[in-house]
């Protein structure tokens, strides 16, 4: 038995300590958004951010997240609350059979926590492990892109400090 | 003459024969610059000759940053030393070689010495460039001088007192150049001559793959036998080769020309830009190198047989060892997938009993794949592995790479893993910063055509 923290959760997981993260998230946590693409850290989809980076759930066994802060999609936004990155992926419409765009968001919200104003190439070089059959790169470019000017606005509007009197 | 006045006399002699004998090995005229030639008046069979040569001796890898221009230098090169620059040589006539003679560029491959008559860092290594031919340094004239001309001033060296001071490698020379092209081995065939040619000269394998002495001279008495490039181990590629199985004719043939060999595993660090440069040229010059690096490394009759025990190994099931540690957990869920099914190489994993990173004297080269993976190539299809920095902390990688030794390979626990782990995960961010990385997919293009 083992304590996870997801989206500022405790969960007690009893599971092999080699058990992939990705497995516990969907079928014990029932937290979908991360994928089952490949299995073998090859396409992106299942990313997760682990204390501030993107990690590929599908090959991070359990034991090595004691003691660590998973997020996962849902931890960021809601559909009535979207985050700014969600909310900048559907304004671009970047996603089409949607398969690959949790993973490729949280990569972008990994990289937009440490560099808040990315160039088109470094946005580029942070995406390169994700796949997507679809085609909507340029889309997900404008997207990150669009995320990152709306994470520097929200930080400047009074709401973001906490509650106001 | 008085005594004193004798005396007097000597010693101005031999301070004057001190001074001329120092100037006769530090001074190096100048040759005259000349206006840059047009490209149209080179002959294009040359230029084509010595874009071959130059990937050969893999220039581009040296003189080319990441994200800088082709030939253009920059790229920092970590040496005992300090770090020094690459330089720009492309065709600008401010910046690079474009008012060099052949004739300059000749006595810089030859002797370690620029245009002005400056001598040259070995990090260049003219140590072994000295053995090209004529015909050969003509033709890489010709490829350089055609190469589109880009105006990249040089960085300043990052090294300190006295080491900065250039006629200081006048001295190294003195010790450790030996003047002369390649002598030709009339016992050995034509083959192995062009093979032996271009290793010991152009291709410079010995730069990374020989042990180097407190000087930063390649150890004539240890050649090919293991050294050091941007914190990766090159092995060694003679009789001390710990790759599991033998190399053999065919096997080096195909790693150097593909990039990968289902014995051996993936090129990847500095390698993986070798085998990329040799996949682009003629295909009989790989073999010649191939030829030649097999009659270096020997094959031992007891090394065969431990060849065909390590087939028949990995084939059969694993030996029972504890499963419930977490270095065997690890690779469970992260290495297993792909490093412990039947998926073929170059897109399935190397089984780690055939690890040549595995069974090495150190465990540099397995930490920087574990941290940093294999990229993929860009717009081509290629090996890839994620890397797991982001999810392993050092004493997990190091508990993984314990494992890894212990299960995978006959040779005794490697000392001081987690040290390792973490100067790799220092030195191997730099690397993948400014190491322009490999461009032409280390595949073979056979595959390309198959799901």
């Amino acid at each position: 038995m083992m304590t996870l923290k997801v989206n500022g959760h405790d969960h007690q997981i009893d599971a092999d300590p080699d058990t992939p993260l990705l497995y516990v998230l969907r079928e014990d946590i029932k937290l979908n958004a991360a994928k089952f693409g490949c299995g073998l850290g090859q396409c992106g989809a299942c990313t997760v951010i682990v204390d501030g980076k993107a990690v590929l759930s599908c090959v991070t066994p359990l034991l090595l997240l004691e003691g660590k802060r998973v997020t996962t999609l849902e931890g960021l936004g809601t559909i009535d609350a979207p985050a700014p990155i969600q909310r900048a992926f559907m304004e671009e419409q970047a996603a089409q059979c949607g398969y690959c765009i949790a993973g490729m968001m949280m990569r972008a919200q990994a990289l937009l926590q440490k560099n808040p104003k990315p160039t088109d190439a470094q946005i580029r070089a942070e995406l390169e492990p994700h796949l997507c059959r679809c085609g909507t790169h340029m889309r997900i470019l404008r997207a990150v892109h669009r995320a990152a000017r709306l994470m520097d606005t929200a930080e400047l509007s009074p709401s973001s400090h906490g509650s106001t009197p | 003459m008085t005594k004193p006045r004798i005396i007097a006399c000597i010693v101005a002699a031999l301070l004057i024969g001190g001074v001329v004998t120092a100037f006769a090995v530090v001074w190096r005229p100048a040759i005259a610059a000349i206006e840059p030639p047009a490209p149209q008046s080179f002959d294009t069979a040359l230029v084509k000759q010595g874009r071959d040569l130059a990937a050969i001796g893999n220039c581009n890898d040296c003189h080319t940053v990441r994200g800088g221009k082709a030939f253009a230098g920059g790229l920092p090169v970590p040496t005992p030393f300090g770090t020094i620059y690459s330089s720009n040589i492309t065709p600008d006539p401010e910046t690079g070689i474009g008012r060099w003679s052949e004739d300059a560029f000749r006595r810089a491959m030859r002797s370690g010495v620029d245009r002005a008559g400056s001598h040259l860092y070995p990090t260049f290594p003219y140590d072994h460039f000295t053995n090209v031919t004529d015909e050969d340094d003509r033709a890489l004239y010709a490829f350089l001088m055609t190469r589109p001309a880009v105006h990249v001033p040089a960085r300043a060296n990052d090294l300190s007192f006295p080491l900065n001071q250039r006629f200081v490698v006048a001295g190294w020379k003195l010790l450790f150049l030996r003047l002369g092209t390649y002598q030709a081995d009339i016992s050995q065939n034509a083959e192995w001559n062009r093979g032996a040619y271009l290793v010991e000269g152009l291709a410079h394998c010995g730069a990374c793959h020989t042990p180097r002495n407190a000087l930063g001279a390649e150890r004539a008495s240890a050649s090919f036998s293991g050294g050091d490039v941007d914190n990766w181990h090159a092995y060694a590629i003679n009789a001390r080769s710990p790759s599991p199985v033998p190399w053999d004719t065919e096997a080096l043939f195909s790693y150097l020309r593909q990039g990968w060999h289902s014995d051996h595993g993936v090129a990847r660090g500095p390698m993986a830009e070798v085998v990329s440069n040799l996949s682009s040229v003629q295909e009989s010059d790989v073999h010649a190198i191939a030829a030649f690096m097999t009659s270096v490394f020997g094959l031992p009759p007891d090394r065969l047989r431990q060849a065909s025990d390590i087939r028949t190994r990995i084939k059969s099931p694993p030996p029972p060892s504890p499963t419930n540690t977490p270095g065997a957990s690890i690779y469970a869920a992260a290495c297993a997938t792909c490093h412990d099914t039947d998926r073929p190489l170059p897109y399935g994993g190397v089984h780690l009993g055939l690890s040549t990173a595995v069974s090495a004297p150190d465990p540099r080269n397995a930490a920087n794949i574990i941290l940093s993976g294999i990229g993929p190539v860009e717009g081509e299809r290629s090996p890839i592995m994620p890397g797991f920095a982001s999810s392993m902390t050092d004493q997990q990688i190091s508990a993984l790479l314990n494992y890894l030794r212990a299960r995978f390979s006959n040779q005794p626990a490697w000392t001081g893993v987690e040290k390792t782990v973490a100067d790799a995960r220092i030195s191997q961010t730099v690397f993948l910063q400014t190491s322009q990385g490999p461009h032409n997919a280390p595949a073979d293009p056979m595959q390309r055509d198959k799901p």
